[in-house]
C-alpha cells in the first residue's frame, strides 16, 4: 500500500525554513537590520511627598540617532507612570499592554491602580518571555499604600529600591545619586537631582542624549515636565534659512501640528431616546 | 559592560538550627555581569508567617518560584486550617525546582518554625534535591565557608550564639567572595515569632589584610600597619 505524504502545517513555534537562506546572506556581507534601541539613561527617586521619574530622549538605531526627542516615560495609570530602557517596540508594547489590563482592572474592582499590580502584570509578562522581551524598566507611582518604586529587568526579576537607574547611561547616573541622595527631599531638589543624573547620563553616555523629561508623581497628582531640560539645542542653523530654487513660486504656507489637540466640548443634555 | 546580561544574586545564604528555632541569612549584592545593580537586596523572602526562604542564582527564577511558592502556601493554609509546615513548604519548592530543572538556575534555602518539628532547615541546591540539614550554606560565597562551618558549628546553641555565627560567617563571606557584598540582613524564626535584623557594612568585623577604615587616604595612618602572616 503506498504512504500518502501530507504537507501539515507547522504545529507552532519557530519555523526554522529561512534560517539557512540567512546565513548565506550574511556570509555574501548583507548586514541583518538593526532594530531601534533606547540607549538611554532613566532614573527613579523617592522624595518626602512621592516618586519622581526622569529620562533622556535619544534613541538609536545602531549607530544612527533616529529619534531626538522620544517619549520614554509611558502612562500606565493616572498615578502610575514607567520609564523604558531597552528596545523601544519592547518597552512601547508592554507597558501600552500593562496600561490596558490596569485600566480593564480599574473597571472591575472601581478602585486607583496600586503600583504592585502594574509591577506583577509586567514582571510576569518578561519571564514568561525569558528575557527575549527586551524591556528594562523604572516603575513608580503613588497609591493608596504610599508612594512606590521598582525596577523591572528583562528576565522579569524586579528590585524596590529608594532610588534607581537604568539603561546604558546608568552608571553615570547612578554615580549621581550615590553621591548626592538624601531621604526627605524636596520637589525642587528632587526635580534638580533627577536633571543632575540624566544630564550626567546625556553627556557621559553614548546612547543617550538630547533633552531631559521629568515627571513628578505625589498623592492625587502627577506632574508630566516633557523637556523640562534642553542642554542640547539646535546651535548650527544656518542664518539663510531655506528658500526655494528660483523658478518656484509659494503658493500657500500650510502648518500641521503633528500631534492632534483633541478638545472636549461640554454636551449640553444627555442624549434621549 | 553588559546590562543586559540577567540579573543573578553572586550571593552568600545561610540557614542554621539552634535550640528553640531556626536563624536565616544573607548578603545583600545583586549584580548584572559586574555591576552591581542593587547592594541592598533582600534575599530573605517571607513564603508564610512562619517560613521565610533565601534565594540564590538567578534573581527572575529565585522571586518567580517564591511568588509560587507563597500562592499555594496560601492556599493550603486556607485548606488545612492552620498554619503550613516548613517540610510541606520545603516540598513545594523542591516540586517547583526539579520539575522545571531544565529552565531554573536558582539554589534555595527554606528555613522556619512550626509545632510539629520546631525549627527545620531544608537546602534546595540547583536540580532540585531536598535535604533537611540541621544548617546549610549557598551561593557562589559559601565555598568559602565549608570549613569554617565543619569547625565553628555545634549542637545546641541559643539564639544569640547562632545569630552571631551567621553575621560571622556571611562577613567572611563577604570578604572573599566578589560577587557578595553589601549588608548583613539575618531573620530569626521561633515560636515566639519572627525578629528581622540588620548590619551594616560598617558594623561588620575586620579580616586578614582588610583596611582600618579611613576616612581620608591624607590622613597619616597611626597604626604601623597589618601585621605580617604567622604560619
Amino acid at each position: 500500500m503506498s504512504k500518502l505524504e501530507f504537507d501539515v502545517p507547522a504545529k507552532g513555534g519557530f519555523s526554522f525554513d529561512l534560517c539557512k537562506r540567512n546565513e548565506m546572506l550574511m556570509k555574501k556581507g548583507v548586514q541583518p537590520p538593526s532594530y531601534r534601541k533606547t540607549g538611554t539613561t532613566i532614573v527613579g527617586l523617592i522624595f518626602q511627598d512621592g516618586v519622581i521619574l526622569g529620562a533622556d530622549t535619544r534613541a538609536t538605531e545602531g549607530p544612527i540617532v533616529c529619534d531626538k526627542n522620544c517619549e520614554k516615560i509611558h502612562y500606565m495609570a493616572p498615578n502610575i507612570y514607567c520609564c523604558g530602557a531597552g528596545t523601544a517596540a519592547d518597552t512601547e508594547a508592554v507597558t501600552d499592554m500593562v496600561s490596558s489590563q490596569l485600566q480593564l482592572h480599574r473597571h472591575h474592582t472601581g478602585r486607583e491602580s496600586r503600583v504592585i499590580t502594574a509591577l506583577t502584570l509586567l514582571k510576569s509578562h518578561l519571564f514568561n518571555y525569558q528575557g527575549y522581551v527586551q524591556a528594562a524598566l523604572v516603575l513608580g507611582g503613588v497609591d493608596v499604600t504610599g508612594p512606590h518604586l521598582h525596577t523591572i529587568y528583562p528576565h522579569g526579576s524586579t528590585d524596590t529600591l529608594p532610588f534607581a537607574t537604568m539603561g546604558s547611561g546608568s552608571l553615570a547616573a547612578m554615580a549621581v545619586f550615590e553621591s548626592k541622595y538624601h531621604e526627605g527631599l524636596t520637589r525642587d531638589e528632587g526635580i534638580k537631582l533627577v536633571t543632575e543624573a540624566i544630564c550626567s547620563g546625556i553627556f557621559n553616555d553614548l546612547g543617550s542624549g538630547s533633552n531631559v523629561d521629568v515627571c513628578v508623581i505625589t498623592k492625587g497628582h502627577k506632574e508630566y515636565l516633557r523637556n523640562h531640560l534642553l542642554p542640547n539645542p539646535r546651535s548650527y542653523v544656518s542664518a539663510k534659512g531655506f528658500s526655494f530654487s528660483k523658478k518656484t513660486e509659494v503658493l500657500l504656507t500650510k502648518v500641521t501640528p503633528l500631534k492632534e489637540k483633541v478638545e472636549i466640548i461640554q454636551s449640553g443634555e444627555a442624549m434621549e431616546e | 559592560m553588559d546590562t543586559d546580561a540577567p540579573h543573578s544574586m553572586g550571593t552568600t545564604i545561610i540557614g542554621v538550627t539552634y535550640n528553640g528555632g531556626v536563624v536565616l541569612g544573607a548578603d545583600s549584592r545583586t549584580s548584572t555581569g559586574v555591576y552591581v545593580a542593587n547592594r541592598a537586596s533582600d534575599k530573605i523572602t517571607q513564603l508564610t508567617d512562619n517560613v521565610y526562604v533565601c534565594r540564590s542564582g538567578s534573581a527572575a527564577d529565585s522571586q518567580i518560584v517564591s511568588d509560587y511558592v507563597r500562592y499555594f502556601l496560601h492556599q493550603h493554609t486556607i485548606q488545612l486550617g492552620q498554619p503550613a509546615t516548613v517540610k510541606v513548604a520545603a516540598n513545594l519548592v523542591r516540586l517547583l525546582a526539579y520539575n522545571n530543572k531544565n529552565l531554573l538556575q536558582t539554589g534555595l534555602i527554606v528555613g522556619g518554625w512550626d509545632k510539629y518539628e520546631g525549627g527545620k532547615i531544608y537546602g534546595i541546591p540547583l536540580g532540585g534535591t531536598i535535604i533537611e540539614q540541621p544548617f546549610a550554606i549557598g551561593g557562589s560565597g559559601s565555598s568559602y565557608l565549608y570549613g569554617f562551618f565543619d569547625q565553628a558549628w555545634k549542637e545546641g546553641m541559643t539564639k544569640d550564639e547562632a545569630e552571631q555565627l551567621v553575621v560571622k560567617a556571611v562577613s567572611l563571606a563577604i570578604a572573599r567572595d566578589g560577587a557578595s557584598g553589601g549588608v548583613v540582613r539575618t531573620v530569626i524564626i521561633n515560636s515566639e515569632g519572627v525578629t528581622r535584623n540588620f548590619y551594616p557594612g560598617d558594623k561588620l568585623p575586620l579580616w586578614h589584610e582588610e583596611l582600618e577604615p579611613q576616612f581620608s587616604l591624607l590622613d597619616i595612618p597611626s597604626s604601623p600597619g597589618p601585621e605580617p602572616m604567622n604560619i
